[in-house]
This record gives structure tokens, sequence and C-alpha cells, in this order.
């Protein structure tokens, strides 16, 4: 049943674009981190996101699920496929959770805290640039792709840093929007910095990509697809510049918008998510797995269906009244416990 | 390298799974307790409910971090690991798993910001709401775990096409045989775990004369739950095993040592060494027909035992039948404690005995021992299969390089070795630390409320009591005296 599948490429396409948005800004912190060491900056970041980081993670467990549950074949094949780079982006983020635990508790070992909190933030976001770029160059078939290094190319390098700079984007502009002072200079100037290099490293991508994916330039380029397909590269220059122009306002002394820019970016990466799905569509592994193929069969999916209907709504909703709680600046409303 | 990437894999299985069942078998039982404080203390307004709420939600919060990275590693691992596995039963295990992620941990992270930071944020009955949100989110991921667990203990409900499973019934997978007996068996056994956890740290204090009237209201409290628990969990293991003996005889015969393809007036064994070469028990010791009257309920009932299936067939025999008697032994023993606490309660000596108190701090981490022991009896007793009669584990590994698996081997044991230190580090600083003082719990603004009301309520209680004890004029302890 092509629709069912289909509504669980949607699901899962939802799933992993709410784990970049969201876990992507805390990752982004951790990244962000060695260019806030004054005093109490590091722990407006950590407190910043520490009541959210296990929420928002929980959308890599829940993309990993979806994948499991409705297309068992292409979960097998990728995360085997991959076997190191998950791997190491799994200890990279064991120490970056457990980092929020112990470094508010601890007195001497902070700096080793800190350390662990960025470096597994910085290592796992890298990790998930190099399996976004190595899944768009596609995977060999075969016992050859468990024992390669296929993952580990130039450009799933160049993928890996610019994933790093747009989570480090949307966590400066979290930050202009939960602090003041200081921390709100600072997070503007990087803000506008990484919002150059954003938009630098998804030219470099895609031009990379649409000379070496053939099937992806055909996609892009044949007949009228591109005039088409042109409202996508033209809105992102457009929202990049409006954000360029809230984070701007900072240093002309004017800042109305103080959340806007954190929207602005969250909008450049479904623009740049949704320029990806358009290359790869039908694909869950390129040119090799079709959704349609990796499907579970109906009564699993079918079973699945009003579990997905009800909760994911429920849990945008209490995800968000959670987000309202702890509305406005950090300083306003951090206690501990 | 001529290393076996099966065995490999399946040693970092079972260390990662090991690591992590540490963490929820000690929160699912902690929310709990959390929950009855915070709820005890909305209804009395006893502020040593709330210190006790306020003092547990920091062990918590350090364990519950470390379940969830240690969680995210699972939920990866079936498919870099054993992919041929996720193939093969996706189609069952990935809803079950889903819906653990949609109904359970969602809701527990959602919570857990309010829980832990939203004292001062939200009402009191908003943040109780939070509590309880959050504690039925771990019975709930329980529940979804152990269902796909004992689907792959005594499989229903399913077909097989070319190769795969497939569900016929959903209602026949969930409801498997042995999953009621299962889920009971091991959310009993996480508040057990608590309560200990709890008692013991208590029993520390009081040995140690710090945090009294704390440390009494801790002790005194799990001490009934432990009187009501043990023997509770004693009557649901006898049912789990009785389930046993009819869906996975093999295991059961493991679990108690028995060897002959039949055997009738069958002992209960004290001691034994189980040889699987000579495929009979070295030195047994064992009071005779107590076996068949505890696993068939009849004097003289017949058992199966592990020479009724080939050599291939069975699991490492000495692995089950060791955990099997390290788990019951910690539940004997802490029905003993609990009893001997009715003892010296009914004696007025509950917080006194100074020998009394060094065990049940021993028995700290006693529950965790116990559910990794039942843990063990449970997934190496249904080896060689992994979906039991049905796959075999030596079917199912990923071909993966041999030193790709070993190197990620040796980064989770360096790494988890790592994490528990500090995990005991850091947990022995809060207990050093010891709970919030009256005085602190004073200053915060709990649920909007203003300060001030925590220390009245302990004088009226003072003033209640010296009226109390004037009126009958003997030294009955008071509970509010240790606070000044």
């Amino acid at each position: 049943m092509m629709d069912l599948a289909f509504f669980y490429f949607l699901v899962l396409g939802f799933a992993i674009f709410m784990y970049v948005l969201l876990d992507g800004f805390d990752l982004g912190i951790g990244i962000l981190y060695p260019w806030f060491n004054q005093e109490g900056e590091r722990d407006h970041l950590m407190r910043s996101i520490s009541h959210v980081w296990d929420g928002n993670e929980t959308w890599l467990v829940f993309g990993g699920v979806v994948l499991f549950a409705a297309f068992p074949t292409a979960y097998a094949g990728i995360t085997s496929t991959f076997y190191l780079p998950i791997m190491l982006m799994l200890f990279a983020l064991i120490f970056r959770g457990v980092a929020f635990e112990y470094r508010f508790k601890s007195d001497t070992s902070r700096p080793y805290w800190d350390f662990a909190f960025s470096a597994g933030s910085a290592i796992a976001a890298f990790c998930q640039g190099m399996l976004l770029g190595s899944i768009v160059q596609g995977v060999p078939v075969g016992v050859d792709s468990l024992s390669s290094l296929h993952w580990l190319t130039p450009f799933s390098i160049l993928t890996g840093f610019s994933v790093m700079a747009g989570y480090a984007l949307l966590a400066a502009c979290y930050l202009f929007m939960k602090s003041r002072g200081r921390i709100q200079e600072h997070a503007a100037k990087l803000g506008k910095r990484l919002l150059l290099i954003t938009i630098l490293a998804m030219v470099i991508v895609s031009l990379w990509t649409v000379a070496n994916q053939v099937d992806i330039r055909q996609r892009w380029f044949s007949g009228l697809n591109f005039l088409w397909l042109s409202p996508l590269p033209i809105i992102t220059l457009v929202v990049a510049l409006l954000a360029w122009k809230d984070l701007n306002s900072h240093a002309t002394g004017t800042v109305h918008h103080e959340s806007r820019p954190f929207w602005y970016a969250a909008t450049l990466f479904l623009l740049g998510f949704a320029g990806l799905v358009v290359g790869l569509f039908p694909y869950l592994i390129p040119r090799q797995l079709t959704f349609m193929e990796a499907a579970s069969p109906d009564s699993s999916l079918l079973f699945l269906l009003p579990g997905i209907c009800i909760f994911v709504p429920l849990i945008c909703a209490y995800t968000l009244w959670g987000y309202r709680v702890f509305a406005g600046k950090v300083e306003d409303y951090q206690e501990g416990y | 390298m001529d290393l076996d990437v099966a065995i490999l894999s399946r040693i970092q299985f079972a260390f990662t799974v090991s690591f992590h069942i540490i963490f929820p078998s000690i929160t699912i039982g902690l929310a709990t307790l959390i929950a009855i404080w915070e709820g005890m203390w909305l209804k009395t307004h006893n502020p040593y409910y709330l210190q006790l709420a306020k003092f547990w939600i920091k062990p918590f919060a350090i364990t519950f971090g470390m379940g969830v990275v240690s969680g995210i590693v699972l939920s990866y691992e079936f498919g870099t690991n054993f992919s041929k596995f996720s193939e093969i039963t996706g189609a069952v295990l990935g809803p079950l798993m889903a819906y653990e992620v949609l109904t359970a941990f969602f809701m527990e992270a959602g919570f857990l910001g309010v829980m832990l930071f939203g004292w001062q944020r939200v009402g009191r009955k908003l943040h109780f709401f939070a509590t309880v949100t959050v504690m039925i989110g771990t019975w709930i991921s329980a529940f979804w775990i152990i269902v796909a667990n004992s689907w792959m203990q005594t499989p229903t409900g399913y077909k097989i096409i070319d190769g795969k499973f497939e569900v016929e019934s959903w209602m026949a997978v969930i409801f498997n045989p042995s999953m009621p007996y299962r889920l009971t068996h091991m959310v009993v056994a996480s508040l057990i775990t608590a309560t200990f956890v709890v008692a013991g740290i208590s029993a520390y204090y009081l040995l140690k004369k710090k945090n009294i009237p704390f440390a009494k209201k801790g002790l005194s409290m799990c001490m009934w739950f432990a009187l009501v628990l043990t023997p509770l969990q004693a009557w649901i293991g006898d049912m789990h095993g009785l389930n046993v003996r009819e869906h996975q005889p093999t295991k059961l015969a493991a679990m108690e040592g028995i060897w002959p393809a039949e055997e009738e007036n069958v002992p209960l064994l004290l001691f034994a060494m189980p040889n699987m070469e000579t495929e009979s028990n070295d030195y047994q010791v064992g009071i005779p027909n107590l076996g068949s009257l505890i696993l068939t309920h009849s004097w003289d009932g017949t058992v199966q035992g592990l020479k009724a299936v080939p050599p291939e067939d069975r699991p490492n025999v000495p692995l089950v039948f060791w955990s099997f008697r390290v788990m019951v032994g910690i539940g004997v023993g802490m029905m003993g404690i609990a009893a001997l606490a009715l003892l010296l309660r009914r004696k007025g000596r509950l917080y006194e005995n100074k020998a009394f108190l060094s065990l049940v701090t021993l028995f700290t981490p006693m529950g965790v021992i116990a559910v990794l022991a039942g843990w063990y009896v449970v997934e190496i007793g249904r080896q060689p299969w992994i979906v039991y009669n049905l796959v075999r584990t030596s079917e199912i590994v990923s071909p993966l390089p041999a030193e790709r698996v070993l190197f990620t081997l040796t980064m989770f044991v360096i790494i988890y070795s790592l994490l528990i230190g500090v995990y005991l580090y850091f947990m022995r600083k809060l207990i050093k630390k010891g709970p919030p003082s009256m005085e602190a719990l004073e200053q915060q603004l709990i649920g909007m409320k203003a300060p001030g009301y925590a220390l009245a309520w302990v004088k009226s209680l003072t003033t209640k009591e010296q009226q109390l004890k004037e009126q009958q004029a003997n030294d009955q302890p008071s509970q509010a005296q240790g606070d000044k």
C-alpha cells in the first residue's frame, strides 16, 4: 500500500526535521561553548538548555524507531553500514548528556565536564553531518559496505563541518532570544558570522552534489524543473537577508525582534531539508532502496497509525507547554533543583 | 585477526544492556516514591515529605540522565550489530518500540524539565502533576520494553513470510503468555530496588547520627513498603516460575540444575556445580521433593530436564543456575530484613539497633544486583535462541569486521567504567551533603507559595508533641526534635 508507506515517509521526515531543529540548537550551544569563557557565561549557556535537551534528543530515538518500525530493511542497512560514525556519535552524545547532570554538581572537575559537553556536542554534530553527506553520496552494496571507509570522503567531511556551522547558527539565534547584555551582543556577532558561513556551506554543498550526482542533477535541471524548484534557493536567500537584518539590529541599538532570527534560521534548515528531499525522493538509501520497498507489512503500519496520529500532536502540544513554562530570558527563571 | 564478530557483538550488547538496566531499575521505583512523598506533602503539609522529595529528586535526576544516554545506545545497537535481527523482527518489535517512544519517552522528557526545574515556575498541583506524569512515563516505558522482550521469550500472534515475521494479531503479540508475569515481576523489583536504596541511605544517616528525623521518616516508610512488596514479589516470582515451566522448560531446567530428560521427586538444590561436560551436577546438596513442590505445586510432580533437548539447544547452565540463586538469595534476605524491621519496630528499637542499621546500609545496592541477576536468568536462559525456538542468536549478527566491534566494545568498557565511577562519586557527594535543611526549604518559593510555612508547621508539630508528652509523661521519640 503505497499511501501508507508515503505517510510514514512524511513522519520520518518530520522526526528528522524536529531532531535537527531542536537538538540542533542545543548541540550548537556546545559548539559555541569555546567562544563564551567569561565568568558566568557558560552557566548561562548550560541553563538555557538544561530543561529541554532530553526532550530534544528523544526525537533522535523517535527517528530511529520510526525507521525501525516502518522501514526495517532501511534501518538495518543504514545503521550497520554506518557502524563507526553512528557509534562515534553515540559516544559523543553520552559524554555531553551526562555533562548536564554532573557539571552543576561539580567543583574541581568542572573544566572536564565543560570539555566533555563541548567536544561531545561538536563531535555528535560532525558525525551527523558526515552521515548526511555519505547517504547523499550513495552507499556501496554488500559486505564491502560494512568494512570499507566509504563514509569518510572529502564531501562527507565538508557536510560534517557544514552541519556544525548550521547548528552553531541555530544556537547563536537561540541565545540571542534567551539572553541580555553582553551574552546577547556576543551571540548576535557570532550569529552574523555563522549565517555567512552556513549560506556559503549550503551553496558549496549544493553545487558539489549537483556536479557529482547525476540523478540529483537531472532531478533539478531537466525540463522546466528548475523553474518550479527555483523558489527554494530564492527564498533561502531572502530569509538569510532577513535574519541578517534582525541580528544586525543589535549593533545599531534597535532590537525589536529577539526571537525572529531563530525562526529564520529554522526556516533555512527547513529549506535545505526540502532541497535534499527533492533530490533524493523516493529513496531511503539512494539508488538502492525506495521507501516503498523498505516498508513494513500493512499489519505493522496500521497498528502504529493511531499511535502516531494521536501522540505526535499531543507530544508537540506538551513540548510547547514545557517551553512556555520556561519562556523569557534565562536569568528570569532558573533556580536549579 | 581471527576474532569472532558474533561473540564480540553479543558481549557488547550484554555489556551495554547490563549497564543500562541499572538505572531504570532504580528510577522506576524512585519516581514512584518521589510522587508518593510529594503527594503526601500536598495532603498533610508535613515538610518532611517535601524534604524527602526534594532530596531524592537529585539522585533521581543523575540516575535518569545515565539511563537516557545509555538507552539511546541500545535503540541503535539492534541495527548496528544485529542487522539481520532488525530486518526479520522489525515488523513486530519496531512498532512496539515506537509506541514506547510515543507514549513514554517523550512524556518523561517533556515533564522532567518541569519536575526538576519548575518548582518556582508552576503551581504546586501542576508540579505534582508533572512528577506523577514522569512516574507514569517510567511505568509505560517498562510496559513496552517488557512486551517486546516477552514476545522474544514466548512468541505468539505471528506468521513467518519469506523468513520475516509478520503480525497476525497484535493482541496476541502484546498479551503473549509470559508478559503479565514478567511485567509485574520487573515493576515490583524496581519498587523494591528503590525502596532499599532509600532505606539503606536513611540507615546510613542514622548510623552517622545525621539528618535524624529525615532518615527516620525514610527508613520507616521504606520498611513498611518492603514488608508488603517482598512477599508479594516472592508470590509473583513463583507464578512466573510456573509460567516458565510451561513455556520455556529448558530454561527452568537450567535454573534448577535438572539434567535427566524427565525427573520426578525433584530436590531443591541448595548447592551444586552444574557441569555441562558430564551433563550432571557436581557436589550436589539438596532437599528431597521440595523442588517438585515449588515448581509443580505437587509433592512428586514431574519436571522436564536439560537432556530433553540436544546439547546445542541448551543455555549456559552454570550461569543461569547461579544467577537464579543470587536473585532468590537477595530476595529472601530482603524479606528477612522487612520482617526484622517489624520486630524491632514493635520493640521501639527500629532506629537504634546498630547491627540492623548496618545490615540495611549493606543492602543499598542489593536490589540492583538482584535485578541484574534476574535478567541474566531471563536472557542467558533463553539462549541459544534470540526468538525462542525460532531464531538462533548466531544467525542474526551483522557481518562487520571484527576489529571494529572490538574497538567499540573497548570504548564502551572504558567509557562506562568511567561513568559508573563518576556516578558513584556524585551519588556519594549528594549523600554526604544530605537533604536541604528546613531553613533552605523555607527560603524557596515552592509552588508560588510565600515562605514561612514550613517552620511554622514544624513548630506546631513540636508543640503538639510536647503537649502529648506532658500528658502521657513518657519519653516517646519525637519526630520533629532532631531538626533543631
